[in-house]
């Protein structure tokens, strides 16, 4: 039965582009070798495509403008973004955006809308910071997978993420690295490191390979008391979560950032 | 450079070609890629990586033009095909000049829709499965386009040349 059956007009376009399963191709060849009409009309249609191919190309090729060049490279929209600009756009989407306060919900619903193709969202990377943050900082006896003494820690981390990670200093804030452990992240692994203020309150900085990812300022998102901070740079993504004020996790936010700079 | 930069500059020739199709304007086309790059940089991470990226980056500059264009409040005026493409294919033979205007002008007395598949898929060669993506269609109602586009132009083309004298065919 298989091979009797004539051929859809489906099968015949796609014979056309090329496309045909090769199971097919056979069949649509005896085909049109028993209908003349047909074939003629198949080899229009292949001729006409390469008539329409070769009237259409050629003139985009010449000479790319540099500006369409430079639009290939993250950053180039508007320009390197220095600490000076980012952090004036994290002030001025402080000031505009997040005077209510979004939720990670709200931001998750935002960028969702605008997917395109993919299931990766941008909203994934405070999300999983911040639970992240919830399971391992309630955590008493073993809220650190590797403690900060222990001198492989970082190199570890850096490893397995395929980047080198620093543990910025949070001394200034009063703010004293814990350890860190290793967590699946979205694609690949993240890296969480813990710090702990005197009274017991704790911060943590996620940070996942993003080699895909590209320069963000900074965005503010807050859930439920936790606040979160979280960008991209240098094929990274990092996020700053603690249950602190925006004002405060800002200021310790650029720390993060400025010392995180390679 | 990224990975994703080379693979976005390699598909600059398309995205021009695509951008001069929709805005029958060389310099706007320019101006629309260059907005589509942009925004395919911001948004890199909606793209999945086994998926092609032509088509993911046709159906973001093809958004980013309608958007474009709801703003304005005059149509463009509408150039012919044969006059924007008038620099494509050169090096061909006289002939193949000559022949490239007639199928541009035949193409361009096709209804749009059709117009659009049969250039998405003969020039651009996007799977009939991407142009429903890029298009925002089902697959069948990209088929029968295709097909009735490709009937209507070839009535068109035989109309003006009589099948055994035809030069068209040797264009390429």
């Amino acid at each position: 039965m298989n091979g009797q059956r004539p051929p859809s007009e489906q099968d015949l376009q796609a014979y056309v582009d090329g496309w045909l399963a090769p199971t097919r191709q056979a069949a649509v060849e005896a085909y049109l070798a028993e209908h003349p009409e047909e074939a003629a009309r198949i080899q229009d249609y292949r001729m006409q495509s390469a008539a329409v191919r070769t009237a259409m190309r050629g003139a985009e090729s010449a000479a790319v403008p540099e500006r369409l060049l430079r639009a290939t490279h993250s950053g180039a929209a508007t320009g390197r973004a220095t600490w000076l600009t980012r952090a004036a756009a994290a002030v001025l989407l402080l000031a505009v955006g997040f005077g209510g306060g979004w939720s990670l919900n709200e931001i998750l619903n935002e960028f969702g809308g605008e997917r395109v193709a993919g299931q990766a969202a941008e909203g994934d990377l405070p999300r999983l910071a911040a639970a992240a943050h919830r399971v391992y900082s309630a955590e008493v006896r073993h809220a650190v997978e590797v403690r900060a003494e222990e001198a492989h820690l970082l190199g570890w981390l850096s490893k397995r993420l395929g980047q080198t990670l620093i543990a910025p200093n949070l001394d200034p804030y009063g703010y004293r690295l814990m350890g860190g452990r290793l967590l699946p992240a979205a694609s690949g692994a993240a890296a969480q490191l813990m710090y702990e203020d005197g009274t017991g309150r704790r911060l943590t900085i996620y940070v996942q390979d993003d080699p895909e990812g590209t320069e963000t300022a900074f965005r503010f998102a807050e859930e439920g008391g936790l606040g979160a901070f979280y960008w991209r740079d240098n094929d990274m993504g990092y996020a700053l979560v603690g249950p602190l004020q925006r004002a405060e996790l800002l200021d310790i936010a650029e720390a993060v950032y400025r010392q995180s700079e390679k | 450079m990224s990975d994703f930069s080379r693979k976005l500059e390699a598909e600059i020739p398309a995205l021009r070609r695509y951008a001069r199709y929709l805005t029958r304007d060389a310099d706007r086309a320019d101006d629309l890629v260059q907005d589509s790059l942009e925004r395919a940089i911001a948004k890199r991470r909606l793209w999945h990586n086994p998926e092609r990226l032509r088509p993911w980056l046709f159906a973001l500059q093809r958004n980013v033009y309608l958007n474009q264009l709801r703003r304005q409040t005059r149509r463009p005026a509408e150039v012919p095909m044969d006059q924007v493409f008038a620099e494509s294919g050169q090096g061909e033979a006289q002939t193949g000049q000559i022949m490239a205007r007639e199928v541009l002008v035949a193409l361009d007395a096709l209804e749009p829709d059709q117009r659009e598949v049969l250039v998405l898929v003969a020039v651009e060669g996007l799977l009939y499965r991407e142009v429903a993506t890029v298009l925002g269609l089902p697959a069948g109602t990209v088929m029968s386009r295709l097909s009735r586009g490709r009937a209507q132009l070839r009535k068109a083309l035989a109309g003006d040349s009589p099948p055994a004298t035809s030069t068209l065919w040797r264009v390429k």
